[in-house]
């Protein structure tokens, strides 16, 4: 037990200090915090009030358009609109819009936005709609009165009569997230473990470790070494996250205090309506089974990893071993998409059973609320499973490292399975 | 004969369909320098790995000082395998300590040690360098001293002077001498005759998945000893007679072979009625040429 100890401290320290985790760890929750709160600046900073001149025979649409937060119309005469044609830049106009019957046009010295052309367009559709409906006989007080909106409230009663609000949303969203992160973790963990195999089995320390410790420690410490490292960014990448998330929101807010105000109030029931569409989730299940199936599932695959870093010379070579592997995960990464949209469908429950893909895919199924017993299942599937996986993985690894400068196939790893110790 | 260290009796082991070790039987003396000799892919390895437990064999019996080898020998053990590296990324100090720990050592202990044997070798200014920064050679005096450092009572050494210039050499052997003669058993595995002759005492020679030879070195020589002798004459030439036949003569030099059922004595006699001699030397084989000889016989 002194020795696995001493395997997975060193496994663990050395690539805890190396430059590459550390430049991860710092540029993932700046990526993060980024994708959070690079939009909401983006969309502060369009905020500006912008002029737009109409030019028209007449004022059949002059005067219908109103002005908005953003844009203020103006009409201007047709001299002058030549004038604007050719001189922008000078001008206080953003655009010339041109009005001939029912041609519309927009004039702009630079690349006109998307959202200001919409939001024209969308103000010249209801003029002419409301204009035919008058034509037609239909009085727009009636209209208006007539137009409703409907909101379906959708809840989930439990067995003891409980009712909970399900969210869609919500439950999409922190499933896609969990599922992709699952999948992500088992990739790059598993790798890494394979890419220290084969470092041992290159460098050739690997016969004088193997004198003092059996072949399967060294292999089981390894993996979980790698474990801690993965535990270890996972919670520095939520400190982090945070952290810089929450810094970034303070410096952004005092910076514009003016059109903060209208934001925040924006945000807070941005805020509270997340927290009410969560609501209806467990997130204390969720978080609890995020780590038991990024555990379990990396334990498993890992394994599977482990024993293929054994069988080759170099990380060149693995390559016809660790398609088979990385098959059902690329599956399940595929499949969050469809699984998403029936979550209770029989492709979802034996997805989330098969041990394979029942990391990720039992994470983007748990927060639309999955059975207890479907749940259990799940667990002990994957336990049994990575137990089954470690010791295969074990009898070819113990095999494998020994094995220098030959070409192994699969016919010789299934070999490797029957030789004794 | 002292009490043997270690002994392998009746060892087998089979890859498959391959049979590495076919009831191979060595006896290794305490406080012995063991040779152990073999073409390439005789088994030596498997053997090696076995009294390591790196592998176990199918069958046969394995005593390691009176108890059957089992997991509490580990640390009594000190294996310098032919294939062997280091961390690459890892400072030297960090990773000795790492690999001394792992052969049962606590720290404290471990890090005296290591200063120690650092200071011997001339080499404690590489211990923050990485492994990387070093050449082959050095890299291997590290890999020396942790295979010595926990003070095991059984040291194995595969080809150790591999990767080491003469002086370096000269130097490592030196150290196993010393090892030898503080009481350590050592067991040497090399391609090197000349090597042999100069450390060894006993060899055993596997062939084939086989022990064919086994024994102290002069025993073997003697068993290996044909009836032939060296003689230098002061000139005058050298007749075959009834005690002895010419196998070749090069001016004053000649080799003989004695005849059937005759003496070294009587050869004696015999030359010096002819002639006189300044040298009269019984044919010791090289180790080198038992080699050779005991695999075309085997």
């Amino acid at each position: 037990m002194r020795k696995i100890w001493l395997i997975i401290k060193r496994e663990y320290l050395v690539r805890v200090r190396k430059k590459s985790f550390i430049i991860m760890t710092i540029v993932g929750p700046l990526l993060m915090a980024a994708l959070m709160v690079v939009p909401t600046y983006l969309a502060n900073e369009t905020q500006e009030l912008r002029n737009i001149a109409i030019e028209e025979d007449g004022f059949e649409f002059t005067n219908k358009i109103e002005d908005t937060d953003l844009l203020h119309f103006s009409k201007i005469p047709t001299e002058e609109a030549i004038l604007l044609k050719n001189n922008f830049s000078e001008s206080n106009y953003y655009a010339l819009l041109n009005i001939e019957r029912d041609n519309f046009t927009l004039y702009s010295d630079q690349q006109i936005s998307l959202s200001v052309s919409n939001s024209i367009e969308k103000q010249l559709e209801e003029i002419i709609e409301h204009q035919k409906l008058k034509a037609a006989g239909i009085d727009l007080d009636i209209l208006s009165k007539a137009e409703s909106s409907v909101q379906i409230t959708t809840k989930i009663i439990s067995k003891d009569g409980n009712t909970t609000n399900s969210q869609a949303e919500a439950s999409m969203g922190i499933g896609f997230i969990c599922g992709i992160l699952i999948y992500i973790f088992i990739f790059m963990y598993g790798t890494m473990v394979m890419r220290g195999v084969i470092e041992e089995k290159t460098s050739r320390i690997v016969e004088v470790i193997i004198s003092s410790v059996k072949p399967f420690q060294l292999m089981m410490g390894k993996i979980l070494g790698v474990a801690l490292v993965g535990l270890t960014q996972f919670a520095l990448w939520i400190l982090l996250t945070i952290a810089i998330a929450s810094v970034a929101e303070l410096m952004f807010m005092d910076t514009s205090s003016i059109a903060s105000e209208i934001n925040s109030t924006d945000q807070s029931i941005l805020i509270s309506k997340i927290s009410n569409l969560a609501s209806g989730i467990n997130l204390v299940q969720i978080f609890f089974s995020f780590i038991f199936y990024f555990l379990a599932g990396y334990l498993m695959y890992s394994s599977l990893f482990a024993a293929v870093g054994s069988a080759v010379d170099a990380e060149a070579d693995s390559q016809q071993f660790v398609l088979p592997i990385t098959i059902p995960l690329i599956l399940a990464f595929i499949l969050i998409q469809p699984i998403m949209e029936n979550p209770d469908g029989i492709l979802a429950f034996w997805m989330s059973i098969i041990p394979f893909t029942s990391p990720v895919i039992m994470m983007v199924r748990l927060p639309f609320g999955v059975a207890n017993w479907e749940l259990a299942l799940s667990m002990v599937v994957l336990v049994l499973s990575f137990i089954l996986t470690t010791q295969l993985a074990g009898k070819i690894y113990r095999t494998g490292i020994l094995m220098y400068g030959k070409k192994t196939s699969y016919k010789e790893l299934w070999k490797w399975l029957f030789y004794k110790e | 004969m002292n009490e043997p260290i270690f002994i392998a009796k009746d060892v087998v082991k089979e890859y498959g369909n391959y049979i590495a070790l076919n009831k191979v039987n060595i006896t290794v003396p305490k406080g012995s320098i063991y040779g152990l000799l073999g073409p390439n892919g005789a088994g030596k390895t498997t053997l090696m790995r076995i009294i390591n437990q790196i592998t176990a064999p199918d069958s046969g019996i394995l005593i390691f000082d009176g108890t059957p080898l089992s997991k509490y020998h580990i640390s009594d053990i000190g294996y310098l395998p032919e294939e062997r590296g280091l961390y690459k990324k890892m400072k030297v100090g960090e990773q000795a300590l790492y690999l001394a720990q792992l052969k049962g050592m606590p720290y404290d202990e471990a890090l005296e040690k290591l200063k120690f044997w650092f200071e011997k070798l001339d080499i404690l200014s590489w211990w923050n360098k990485k492994v990387e920064e070093l050449s082959k050679g050095m890299a291997q005096k590290i890999q020396f001293v942790v295979t010595v450092i926990h003070e095991p009572k059984l040291l194995i050494f595969d080809e150790p002077f591999s990767g080491f210039d003469p002086i370096n050499a000269a130097i490592i052997r030196r150290e196993i001498l010393e090892l030898s003669k503080n009481g350590t058993t050592i067991i040497f595995s090399t391609h090197r005759m000349e090597s042999v002759e100069e450390i060894c005492d006993h060899i055993a020679l596997i062939n084939k998945a086989q022990t064919i030879l086994e024994g102290p070195i002069e025993e073997i020589k003697k068993q290996f000893a044909n009836n032939s002798y060296e003689v230098i004459t002061t000139g005058e030439s050298l007749n075959e007679n009834d005690f002895f036949s010419i196998i070749n003569h090069n001016e004053t030099n000649y080799s003989l072979l004695l005849k059937e059922g005759k003496t070294q004595k009587e050869a004696l006699q015999s030359i010096i009625q002819q002639t006189e001699i300044i040298s009269f030397r019984k044919k010791i084989p090289s180790m080198e040429e038992i080699f050779i000889k005991a695999i075309k016989n085997a």
